[in-house]
């Protein structure tokens, strides 16, 4: 008996000797072979940065996220801990990155690099989670996060609120740009996660009615600085 | 008449009649058709987005060797295990063996309706797992003992108190009838078994062959949790799923949402290419992939309808579908409900046990204008209705065929037909004819003319 392999190929071969023919599109001029190039018929993105960024908030606003401007890195510091205060967060998990290290020194609560010393049952415990992220979608209001420039998997997912710290020159126009900005930025060595955020999690399942919070975090933060 | 057959006619005739249930649906739908049309506004030309969408999918189905190909070798050069089941059983087994290897007890699961396809829950709960659902719609449906009713709302017919005694019962908690509470309830009660699981078992969106990636979308981040938590993650997916490029993902990603939800984009999407890398804090130490056939090359082997295989599973034709609104999810008694379960359930499981699904429909069309990737999905119907005839006509087909191409032949006999039925129609209403009655039940039939078309021509000549 031939392996499953051989035989699922040998059928998929086999059916496609016959050629069905190519989809009648309605947009004859539309270019069917999809490049990097921007797609001027899917949402706008923004051609501008003035007009990504105008974009963005009010996606995020639709989603429920919350965006905070800040010029620079003190002021982030500064909405960060005014943030925990008003939230009373008590234990505040953290990648260890460049631009967050100084940010949780300043934080009025426990605070816990989870990515060094990695415990779940700790991270379930903790009240919010401070990452960076690889870049942010203005189309869409899409946050996207790995493993490694994220502080794994869990840390975006698993404490009761994600905070995001960015700043302006990581926002794209589209979600094109931003899988291109990934592709380049690594190559064959993708981090083994890649995750686009869109507003905190959220549930319908219950008569269709919309409640925040289904298994990931309850409230998104996005701090951008510039 | 098929058991299916029987259990659809008798099902879709209870429900279609349960007008406070129908109302319901209707209501739940409302909020959707909202949202949609105005993530649809948001596109500069959506019918450009769709012929996009659909040639992302047609150029990979339609080479799909290739691309398997590709997939499978990016995704084995970042560290995943490939395996393949050319059925359900298959599928199951392998599924079992990795369980049996790792020693594992707790298996906690992602929304995947291949899963429900293999019945995987049935064979690891029988081997002795602890299995359980993760989505809260799915969560629900588990402790209903239910098959889900809407491969997208896999619970939109079950009402909140529905919901509250569920957990009361299952759970011990206190009645409440906000949703709000109640998905805390579900939300609290899992997050543990995330933590204790051994496997987390995912379905797939997309599998992307130029990086070999796998696409999950989802919104409500337990995905995240089960690929993240567990110790070894395992992916089902169909091999249709397969796309050539990333870039292909900047169009089917927000599609996807938007047809489905009504949204601009899922709440989380994310793309796994491996087991944890040397450097990452968390995240699984094994990554299996089961690629499934299970008769999809049948459905490959067909070109006129080998567009079903594009289908990235939205769930857009169910929403806007009259038979769906009518009768219900559970009704069609299929793992994919809906104008796309109509239309692949035949292939899938046999066109003489499934073929009545194809004449559940009033070919209006709403689900092929819904298809973010063009599937053809009314067409399809009368194209499984006419297979059906070709490969085992029944008896009434036989004697009605070939009686209406004996008569239309010789003119002579159907001047005469038509005159005996005229003369005769007023009798018709009052016989209890088979494949009539459930329709005169409720309608009169109309006067016959006094002469036929052919005499009225006559005489306009002749004016």
């Amino acid at each position: 008996m031939s392996d499953a392999r051989t035989d699922i190929f040998a059928r998929i071969r086999e059916a496609l000797k016959v050629k069905a023919p190519r989809p009648h599109l309605k947009a004859e001029t539309s270019s069917p072979k999809t490049s990097v190039a921007a797609k001027p018929w899917l949402p706008d993105g923004g051609e501008t940065i003035e007009a990504s960024l105008q974009i963005l908030s009010e996606q995020l606003a639709k989603l429920k996220a919350v965006l905070i401007r800040v010029p620079d890195h003190a002021a982030a510091a500064r909405a960060l801990a005014e943030l925990a205060t008003q939230k009373s967060w008590k234990k505040v998990a953290f990648h260890g990155h460049p631009m967050i290290q100084p940010l949780v020194a300043a934080l009025p609560c426990e605070v816990w690099e989870a990515d060094k010393s990695f415990d779940k049952q700790r991270l379930e415990g903790c009240d919010a989670g401070l990452t960076t992220c690889e870049s942010i979608v203005a189309q869409l209001g899409s946050i996207l996060v790995s493993s490694q420039s994220s502080g794994g998997r869990a840390l975006s997912v698993l404490p009761h609120a994600h905070v995001v710290i960015a700043e302006v020159a990581q926002v794209v126009p589209d979600l094109g740009a931003s899988l291109a900005l990934a592709k380049s930025r690594h190559g064959e060595s993708m981090p083994s996660m890649l995750s686009y955020i869109t507003g905190p999690s959220r549930t319908g399942d219950i008569e269709r009615i919309l409640v925040l919070g289904a298994h990931g975090p309850k409230e998104l933060f996005l701090i951008l600085v510039g | 008449m098929s058991d299916s057959k029987g259990i659809f006619l008798k099902d879709a005739t209870v429900n279609a009649a349960d007008g406070d249930q129908r109302a319901f649906i209707r209501k739940a739908l409302g909020g959707y058709y909202t949202n949609r049309d105005l993530q649809k506004a948001r596109y500069r030309d959506w019918e450009r987005a769709r012929d996009a969408a659909s040639m992302a999918k047609w150029s990979a189905v339609n080479d799909l060797a290739n691309v398997l190909e590709k997939f499978v070798a990016n995704f084995e050069r970042n560290g995943g295990v490939v395996h393949w089941a050319r059925d359900a059983a298959e599928a199951r087994a392998i599924i079992l063996k990795i369980a049996e290897d790792a020693k594992a007890k707790a298996i906690v699961k992602s929304k995947c309706m291949t899963s429900e396809e293999i019945h995987l829950n049935d064979a690891l709960e029988k081997a002795g797992y602890g299995v359980v659902e993760s989505d809260l719609g799915e969560f629900i449906q588990q402790l209903r003992g239910e098959a889900p009713y809407h491969f997208v709302f896999p619970c939109m017919h079950v009402k909140r108190e529905a919901i509250s005694e569920l957990f009361t019962k299952h759970l011990g908690t206190a009645p409440t009838d906000s949703p709000e509470e109640l998905t805390m309830i579900a939300r609290r009660h899992l997050r543990q078994l995330y933590i204790d699981a051994d496997i987390g078992i995912t379905g797939a969106n997309f599998l992307v062959a130029e990086t070999g990636q796998i696409s999950i979308t989802e919104n409500e981040g337990n995905a995240r949790l089960t690929a993240a938590l567990p110790r070894i993650h395992i992916a089902l997916s169909g091999i249709e799923k397969v796309v050539n490029h990333l870039d292909d993902l900047s169009v089917l990603l927000p599609m996807l949402a938007t047809a489905g939800a009504g949204q601009p984009m899922t709440c989380y999407n994310t793309l796994y290419s491996g087991p944890r890398k040397p450097g990452e804090c968390d995240g699984p130490e094994q990554f299996h992939i089961v690629l499934l056939d299970n008769a999809r090359t049948r459905l490959l082997a067909d070109p006129e309808q080998r567009d079903a295989l594009h289908c990235i599973r939205c769930g857009a034709c169910l929403n806007v579908c009259p038979i769906f609104k009518n009768i219900g999810g559970l009704a069609y008694g299929t793992t994919y409900q809906g104008p796309i379960g109509s239309v692949i359930t035949p292939h899938l499981r046999g066109l003489k046990q499934w073929n009545h699904l194809s004449g559940a429909s009033s070919l209006c069309g709403a689900c092929t204008d819904a298809c973010p990737v063009r599937i053809d999905l009314h067409h399809h119907l009368l194209h499984n209705r006419r297979n059906a005839a070709k490969e085992s006509p029944t008896l009434f087909d036989r004697v009605f065929h070939n009686g209406f191409n004996f008569v239309i032949k010789r003119p002579w006999l159907f001047a005469t037909g038509g005159r005996l039925f005229r003369a005769t129609l007023p009798l018709l209403q009052k016989l209890p004819l088979p494949y009539m009655s459930a329709w005169m039940k409720t309608r009169d039939l109309p006067k016959a003319p006094a002469k036929s078309f052919r005499d009225e021509w006559k005489n306009h000549e002749n004016v």
